[in-house]
């Protein structure tokens, strides 16, 4: 798929007018600073104080990323393990399935409680959270591999190993990286709300709390900013892969037109 | 029913593993424990009774958080404050009433992004793009916005549970919307039914694998929201604030209970959702 001007325009035109609309209404009806601050007034406020968010954005990125690492990188291996014996797989699948419909974020007090304030609570708590969405996902991506693609596989003598490497693995990447795509937004939220939960004096969770008590709306705006580019830019860097990778794949072939 | 040994044997090696992590994770507090009360002569399974019943161990025994959530559902009065069931319902209504308001916003935006072409266009990317934003950051100044409107209550915990709950169903709908294949919608045209009629006999139908699909990720969602919701706002009760207040004053089983009633109350949702689904599905005629 080619990225044409026309599909990046209307977006960006549709954000602008929002944007403008909103500073519109903000000083229009005069709405208070502490409601609502002005896209202008969150701008300034961000290149206001850059220091104060680097050390918030490396403080929190810091754990983010260890635990998507630590967590993906531990689902996939589990993944691969289960997958050899059934039966751990009819056993671990059903409460995979339900332990990603529950809210894992409530184990960041005691993840707090276990690793201490600093950045390693946070990981921990990415990990519990992006070990089962990869999991799931990683196991179904195994099983994707067709009957006779797998046959084939056979009729060359390849090993266990071989057919996992040349095949099964290459025909889970789609849903690895479904998983990686959940798991980069997934990972953002775990570490933001487990600074709710007690922090060094520092990271973006810790600067959205007390910034709110101390009625800084534009400083919580600013934060948010950041942590929105963060974000999306996590996301936008994991799609990208995905479709340097995966660019076989149905959903990235050109569509006759 | 080939799934039920598997899941209960690893369940039980789950619970097993548990009670051993327990004896290394509480080890030490035990030890100090003993050591400041002078007690020297302790046997090796006075040690071990004694890890599996601490007050404020590290890690609580399975049996522990089993008492507890006894004592807190049934043990109390469900109007006490320390009553789980009284929290309970609390989050519960956060999560049914943003849950409701996720899903309305989610359809409406799916049908209008089905059939107005410029809104695929222009909205859709910043749909997909407002959930790669950590949303649970909003939490705390949502409340406080609210706040100012004399919205207080449920309801800006609901606002929440919605906001993380609407996507979900947006996307699934959107896909489900259009899962009529051209040939069906030409059989449409060639009956010259109007858009309105399409819709409602052809893509809504068309739909409904995809809708409790996206209706079973979006009531997990909502619960989520409401639970972080109360964290941030934490005086008006919730199993979130029972979390929080467990976490201030040490109280490891309280939070685990917490926990686990959390898990409790999102696995009855989707399983309802899921019944519902199953009962939709023999109805329509697309069960397996």
């Amino acid at each position: 798929m080619k990225f044409r001007a026309a599909n990046l325009a209307a977006p960006t035109l549709f954000g602008l007018g929002v944007l403008l609309l909103w500073e519109a209404i903000v000083r229009g009806f005069n709405v208070p600073r502490i409601i609502l601050p002005a896209p202008s007034a969150i701008i300034s406020r961000l290149v206001y104080s850059v220091p104060t968010l680097a050390a918030d954005f490396a403080q929190t990125v810091q754990g983010v990323l260890a635990g998507y690492a630590i967590g993906c990188a531990a689902g996939l291996i589990v993944a691969i393990l289960i997958d050899r014996t059934p039966f751990l797989q009819r056993g671990l699948l059903p409460l995979g399935n339900l332990v990603s419909a529950l809210p894992i974020v409530g184990v960041a007090p005691i993840m707090v409680m276990w690793f201490g304030f600093d950045w390693q609570s946070k990981a921990a708590v990415v990990v519990v959270m992006t070990f089962f969405p990869m999991l799931v996902n990683a196991v179904a991506g195994l099983a994707s591999a067709g009957p006779m693609e797998r046959d084939l596989m056979k009729t060359y003598g390849a090993t266990y190993g071989q057919t996992l490497t040349k095949l099964r693995l290459p025909s889970a990447l789609p849903f690895i990286f479904n998983a990686l795509k959940i798991n980069s937004t997934l990972a953002m939220i775990g570490a933001i709300v487990a600074e709710f939960f007690g922090t060094p004096v520092v990271g973006m969770g810790f600067r959205i709390n007390t910034e709110v008590g101390r009625m800084n709306i534009d400083m919580v705006w600013a934060t948010i900013v950041v942590a929105a580019v963060t974000g999306s830019l996590f996301y936008g860097v994991v799609a990208l892969i995905e479709r340097q990778v995966t660019f076989w794949h149905a959903s990235y072939r050109q569509r006759p037109a | 029913m080939k799934h039920v040994l598997p899941v209960a044997i690893v369940v039980a090696a789950i619970i097993a593993l548990w009670y051993v992590a327990c004896l290394f994770m509480n080890a030490q507090l035990q030890r100090d424990l003993f050591a400041n009360s002078g007690n020297t002569t302790y046997s090796a399974s006075d040690f071990v009774t004694a890890e599996w019943s601490m007050e404020r161990p590290k890690l609580p025994a399975p049996h522990q958080i089993v008492a507890e959530l006894d004592h807190t559902i049934f043990g109390m009065d469900p109007s006490s404050k320390r009553s789980l069931v009284y929290h309970a319902s609390i989050t519960l209504q956060e999560t049914l009433l943003g849950f409701a308001i996720g899903s309305a916003l989610g359809i409406l935006l799916a049908v209008l992004v089905v059939h107005l072409r410029g809104l695929d266009k222009s909205l859709m990317p910043w749909i997909v793009a407002s959930q790669t934003i950590p949303i649970i950051a909003l939490a705390p100044m949502i409340v406080v916005i609210l706040n100012q409107f004399d919205i207080t209550g449920v309801l800006p915990k609901a606002v929440i549970a919605a906001y993380l709950s609407f996507f979900p169903v947006t996307v699934g709908m959107v896909k489900g919307l259009r899962s009529p294949d051209p040939l069906q919608l030409d059989l449409m045209r060639t009956y010259s039914a109007t858009r309105t009629q399409t819709f409602f006999k052809l893509r809504a139908p068309a739909s409904a694998p995809f809708f409790f699909a996206s209706m079973k990720v979006a009531v997990a969602a909502a619960l989520v929201g409401a639970v972080v919701a109360e964290v941030t706002k934490s005086e008006d009760g919730g199993l979130g604030a029972r979390l929080l207040a467990g976490s201030y004053y040490g109280q490891t089983v309280q939070i685990w209970a917490a926990l686990f009633a959390a898990a409790i109350c999102s696995a009855a949702l989707v399983a309802i959702v899921g019944l519902v689904d199953r009962a939709t599905a023999r109805r329509m005629g697309y069960a397996r």
